[in-house]
């Protein structure tokens, strides 16, 4: 057989950190991959220097859009660290609030994507359709349905209204049968379990190896979460459980994020009634010379934002590390070994990239000539879910 | 294992080459130490304490470039900086790379956005800039 | 309206194209397709190669990198085709205009037809945008020029 390669790329739209694949394939199974960066890179860290303290609030927002109160939220924590000062009480549970309701928007999004290159649209739009509710509850809290502008160092920019309390615990509540109905869908069709148990496989080693955060790591049974580990905001007052899972495949990283669905809601319950009426705004005015770390649980693992600060008005140094950027690397190894057909879902299972897929050739090494394009990729896809499900006569 | 034995520990193992040590909070520390010494030490807090290797900043601080590698020991929730300061013009440093694979793209991404070389690590594509991005320009240098 | 153009103001088929942007964007214009907004009642749905297309809907501020590809992809695609400029970053650079890795705004490279602006525009900011683009190509609205 001779070899061939799969570019799939280069610009993916759905993603924070665009990825351009080559696959080299061999039959039917990949054997190497190559992954380029750098199609969406906008030098953000370099613009923040051009930015004041307020400003880069903002700016760090529209580094992604899926997560976009994660970057805000690890900013102000380096802020908010670099100072030394503890953000007013309502001000954290308010971040906490914000943060957990951006994880169930985010995993339900990547629920219904992973349910498309599965060959089961109707997942995409059940769990696209449940997502709109959260997104609603954010209109009503930030005014916008994404790029929420609720993060400011050393508070929130802006208050939660008792009023709208009772609403969102019912439209949130409400939910809650919807989060039954996927994962008795995902964990018992046996469809889902063929296509997804034991594909993918990252072991706990290749997890330290590789530095994996978030879901990504807790499916390989790493039991990190930074919520526990380092509690910020109000994590440490609310009660939760981290959600792990031993099989590291692509099944066990559904199961990890549709548990962690539920814990969010949770949060978010307890946020409200736990709630303490006060300021929301410790009124910082200068930044002193200095440096300060901030970390946060992204929907998809570790952010890390480092800041240095030199007494002017704007930062010295901001690094900002996304957890895309060490879970993506895992690629590697995840999906070397594989057929073509599963190749789409373990790319797609760290949560880096979904809409890549449409864009997705098989190109004839020696020629260059197209032989297939992204949408006989995910037909590829979806004729091996039909195939075992005429063989389980479903 | 405790937040005190790391500390002792690298103190130990670092002997005169450490330069720095800052106990900043509870979960935030720093040391500054020689770079000859930085795989030793990688290696220490990757394999004996079970730190989970998480990012590197590279800083431009006009006369010097300072790196720093940061490690989370998740267990005790501990978040450890190590600074190395490298004199411009020279600015090489031994790879991480043979300790753990999740070094490579942060190398690279230091390699072109602030041009220190990494031994060990021969790499010459771009990871982020596009392939003809003028060579010696380097965006995140303040010298320029 | 020559026979093309009629043909293009139904069923107007959208290829997406990111060229560097947050992914706001990207996600309003799938969600347009899912229930709740529902676009394909229009006809509009997203198709996977932009030979089928028939209006490219463009987001994000146009990463030096990704400039050759961007307009490979637009010279493979059938013309009369429209391109839509969505979200401030695609209208006018937004919050990266003084990006070294992004200096060009999107209209210096292609020929925008009609600007959504918003961050990002909300689905119905969209479907109003598309139905006007259609209006406008059936020359019913007149576009002042400065």
């Amino acid at each position: 057989m001779s070899r061939k390669i799969i570019p799939i790329g280069p610009y993916h739209p759905l993603q924070e950190e665009p990825e351009f694949f080559k696959l080299h394939v061999d039959g039917e199974t990949v054997v190497d991959i190559d992954i380029e960066l750098g199609y969406n890179h906008r030098l953000v860290e370099k613009i923040s220097e051009s930015k004041n303290f307020d400003q880069v609030a903002f700016m760090v927002e529209r580094i992604c859009g899926i997560c976009s109160t994660s970057h805000p939220f690890a900013y102000v924590n380096a802020i908010d660290d670099l100072l030394g000062v503890k953000p007013p009480e309502r001000a954290l549970y308010i971040r906490t609030a914000i943060g957990e309701l951006e994880r169930i928007h985010s995993h339900l999004l990547w629920l219904g994507l992973a349910g498309h290159f599965l060959g089961y649209n109707t997942v995409w739009m059940w769990a696209w359709r449940y997502r709109e509710p959260v997104l609603d509850i954010f209109e009503r809290i930030t005014g916008n349905r994404q790029n929420y502008g609720m993060m400011k160092p050393g508070g929130a920019r802006r208050d939660i209204f008792e009023e709208d309390f009772p609403w969102i615990k019912k439209t949130l509540k409400e939910l809650i049968p919807k989060l039954d109905m996927f994962k008795g869908a995902i964990m018992d069709d046996p469809v889902i379990r063929m296509r997804t148990e034991g594909v993918g496989v990252l072991t706990k080693e290749d997890a330290r190896d590789y530095g994996l955060v978030g879901p990504t790591a807790r499916a390989s049974g790493v039991n990190i979460d930074i919520r526990r580990d380092d509690p910020y905001a109000a994590y440490d007052k609310v009660e939760w459980q981290v959600c792990t899972h031993e099989g590291g495949d692509v099944f066990s990283k559904a199961v990890v994020r549709i548990l962690e669905l539920y814990q969010s809601i949770n949060i978010v319950i307890q946020c409200l009634d736990k709630m303490p009426k006060g300021p929301i705004d410790s009124g910082i005015k200068d930044i002193p010379p200095g440096e300060g770390i901030g970390r946060h649980e992204a929907p998809r693992g570790e952010v890390v934002h480092y800041i240095m600060a030199d007494g002017g008005n704007s930062p010295a140094r901001h690094k900002i590390r996304a957890p895309s950027f060490m879970n993506v690397a895992s690629n590697k190894k995840a999906v070397i070994g594989e057929t073509i057909s599963d190749a789409t879902i373990i790319l797609a299972a760290v949560d880096p990239c979904y809409c890549c897929t449409e864009r997705m050739a098989v190109v004839d090494y020696k020629t260059g000539k197209k032989m297939m394009d992204g949408q006989d990729l995910i037909r590829l896809s979806q004729e091996k879910t039909e195939k075992i499900k005429n063989k389980l006569g479903r | 294992m405790k937040r005190e034995t790391i500390i002792q520990n690298i103190k130990i193992r670092s002997g005169g080459d450490l330069l720095d040590f800052q106990d900043k909070s509870k979960n935030r520390i720093y040391f500054t130490i020689n770079k000859t010494i930085l795989l030793q030490i990688a290696k220490y807090l990757f394999n004996d304490a079970k730190a989970r290797f998480s990012t590197a900043s590279g800083v431009d601080t006009r006369k010097t470039i300072e790196i720093l590698y940061h490690f989370a020991v998740d267990d005790i929730g501990l978040f450890i900086s190590l600074r190395v300061i490298l004199e411009k013009p020279s600015l090489e440093i031994e790879s991480l790379l043979p300790l753990f694979k999740c070094a490579e793209w942060i190398e690279m991404e230091m390699h072109e956005m602030l041009g220190v070389n990494f031994k060990g690590h021969e790499n010459p594509k771009h990871l982020l800039l596009k392939d003809d991005w003028p060579k010696e320009n380097y965006p995140l240098r303040r010298d320029t | 309206m020559n026979f093309k153009l009629k043909a293009l103001t139904k069923s107007i088929w959208v290829y997406h194209m990111s060229t560097g942007s947050c992914n706001n964007c990207d996600i309003e214009i799938i969600d347009m397709l899912t229930p709740r907004f529902d676009a394909e009642r229009f006809g509009i749905t997203l198709v996977g190669s932009v030979r089928h297309a028939d209006a490219i809907p463009v987001t994000g501020s146009l990463n030096l990198k990704a400039v050759p590809r961007i307009k490979q992809v637009y010279e493979q695609a059938a013309k009369p085709c429209v391109v839509i400029a969505i979200g401030t970053c695609s209208c006018g650079q937004g919050i990266f205009k003084n990006g070294p890795n992004c200096p060009n705004p999107v209209d210096s490279l292609l020929p925008v037809d009609i600007y959504i602006p918003g961050c990002p525009p909300k689905p119905e900011a969209m479907i109003a945008g598309i139905m006007k683009l259609i209006e406008k190509l059936k020359g019913n609205i007149t576009i002042p020029t400065a």
